[in-house]
């Protein structure tokens, strides 16, 4: 859980509090938090004057717009067909052997979420991946530890 | 038929200067802007095939002050990423195409909607649009872009469910009519074009329609910039004249191997091997936005199918029925066959359902879940069964 402290406001300053408003301020509470709380739907709600049940109708429709807990980065693995011809299921195996989870969950020190996702555009260049907005082409087991090396140096 | 064979085009990429296109193109009169884009023959490079210069005319053809132009950059078929290349390379040319789509149709605002999956790219897209804003107010014009991204929804691709999703609700496809040419983005007259069809615009305004019209056939006119994966050895963008066949194409781009070529992504047509020489790529054999997929003897095409149907059942905004319920049905379906659940003649009926979507669904999604469906189970049926 997270406190979104001042950033609600600061987003519908930014972006108005008019309907058109409540994508571009759930995706800026996802690119700080990486995933919406129901208190931040409700403040949201609060701030656009809407129900709390139409922004999470919205949040839910999109993706990328999670409403499950997610760690500080979000690794989407493309699992459409070029990727996954291409050793998309070695991928995910070195992926969930080094961080001890399965797709679909998240590092008990919330440092990293394991999903897969549908074609990210880099079928020239499969197997591919998504660390938050950061795409990884041309995969290899060997090329993932690194990056993922690098990700928990940070 | 006419067959034009395989060749390279560099239209799309091509460095010009595009303070002299939109100056040429805002001292022509939109009538004339129309004329030039309609006599082009361009139709839109998304994948619908919609001529550019009827939208256009549509468009600025109602009333009202307040119109949009909206740019779809939602690229989220399986086996697309033009998109991507053009936007990170040649930007420019679309927020100039955009311009010049503005005043032609009487828009003062202008919408670029960016998939997430790019988010990538925006802050350099914006950097971009600042160099774009400051020409367009030296040339005296009033024309304003802006940047909506996407959240992971292939469905926004889908022009009305693209708009409703700027307008900040579920990416859920409206009932049509009425047309986004009367009622599109905030329910305005909104001209929508992919990322492409914008480009061209800029260079047919560049070069004259009659330069243009010299390339491709007579269905389909031009050049298109295809994106090319699978088991090739050239996988990338390339420009291509349109109107080869398939088997030209597998020529330049197969690895010896080549059993069948997906052509237009999930949404579109498998053709097989024997079929490769009687196939145009165009409007007037198999249509495409761009996704050409390889795929060699060694490939199993039920993992093809399957994988299609598992995108398309996730994918699928679950509005109405036919496409909700059939997505998982066709993928429950194939599964049972494989597993020899039910007998093999239950394709057929699987095929039937495929149909019924095809005229009951409510937009295109669910309409062309069919086309490869049908297109893979009647050409490697032994590989959906054994």
């Amino acid at each position: 859980m997270y406190q979104t402290g001042n950033l609600v406001k600061e987003l519908t300053e930014k972006h108005g509090r008019e309907r058109k408003s409540l994508i571009p301020i759930l995706q800026g509470i996802v690119e700080k938090y990486n995933y919406l709380t129901d208190d931040a739907m409700v403040e949201v709600a609060k701030e656009l004057d809407i129900s709390a049940a139409e922004v999470y109708g919205t949040a839910s429709f999109y993706s990328f717009l999670d409403t499950a807990v997610r760690g500080k980065y979000v690794i989407r693995v493309c699992k459409t067909i070029t990727c996954s011809m291409k050793g998309k299921g070695e991928i995910i195996q070195t992926l969930e052997d080094m961080l001890k989870i399965k797709v679909g969950e998240t590092t008990s020190d919330r440092m990293f979420s394991l999903v897969e996702t549908n074609c990210i555009g880099w079928c020239h260049k499969a197997p591919a991946m998504l660390i938050n907005e950061m795409p990884y082409t041309d995969l290899t087991p060997e090329k993932v530890v690194e990056i993922i090396k690098g990700y928990m140096n940070k | 038929m006419e067959k034009k064979g395989l060749n390279k085009v560099g239209l799309i990429f091509e460095k010009i200067d595009a303070r002299e296109a939109l100056t040429k193109a805002f001292n022509m009169s939109n009538d004339e802007i129309i004329q030039q884009i309609l006599d082009s023959g361009l139709k839109g490079r998304g994948g619908a095939g919609f001529p550019t210069g009827l939208k256009w005319k549509y468009t600025a053809a109602e009333k009202g002050p307040e119109k949009y132009i909206v740019c779809n950059a939602d690229e989220g078929e399986p086996g697309t990423f033009k998109d991507r290349e053009i936007l990170d390379r040649v930007a420019y040319k679309v927020h100039g195409g955009m311009a010049i789509a503005g005043k032609t149709i009487g828009a003062r605002e202008g919408i670029v909607y960016l998939r997430g999956e790019y988010r990538f790219l925006l802050p350099k897209l914006l950097m971009e649009l600042e160099e774009f804003h400051k020409m367009i107010h030296e040339i005296g014009y009033d024309f304003k872009i802006s940047y909506r991204l996407g959240s992971g929804a292939y469905i926004c691709g889908e022009e009305s469910a693209l708009f409703e999703s700027i307008q900040g609700e579920r990416g859920e496809p409206r009932n049509k009519p009425p047309y986004p040419t009367t009622s599109g983005v905030f329910h305005k007259p909104t001209s929508i074009n992919n990322v492409e069809t914008l480009v061209t615009v800029m260079m047919i305004v560049m070069h004259g329609s009659e330069s243009y019209k010299q390339l491709g056939t007579k269905d389909s006119r031009g050049s298109k910039v295809f994106s090319i994966s699978g088991d090739t050895p050239m996988p990338g963008i390339f420009e291509l004249e349109l109107g080869m066949t398939v088997q030209e194409f597998v020529n330049e781009f197969g690895d010896g191997d080549t059993k069948a070529v997906q052509v237009g992504g999930a949404s579109g047509f498998c053709v097989p091997r024997k079929k490769f020489t009687d196939t145009i790529i165009g409007f007037e054999g198999v249509p495409t936005g761009g996704s050409m997929k390889l795929f060699n003897s060694s490939r199993s095409m039920y993992n093809v199918l399957h994988n299609y149907l598992d995108f398309f059942a996730e994918e699928s905004c679950g509005q109405c029925t036919p496409c909700r319920v059939g997505c998982q049905q066709l993928l429950k379906g194939v599964e049972k066959v494989k597993k020899g659940e039910v007998k093999s003649t239950y394709l057929n009926e699987l095929i039937k359902l495929a149909d019924t979507m095809k005229i009951a669904s409510k937009c295109g999604l669910g309409q062309s879940v069919g086309n490869a469906f049908r297109t893979i189970v009647e050409n490697f049926r032994e590989e959906i069964i054994y």
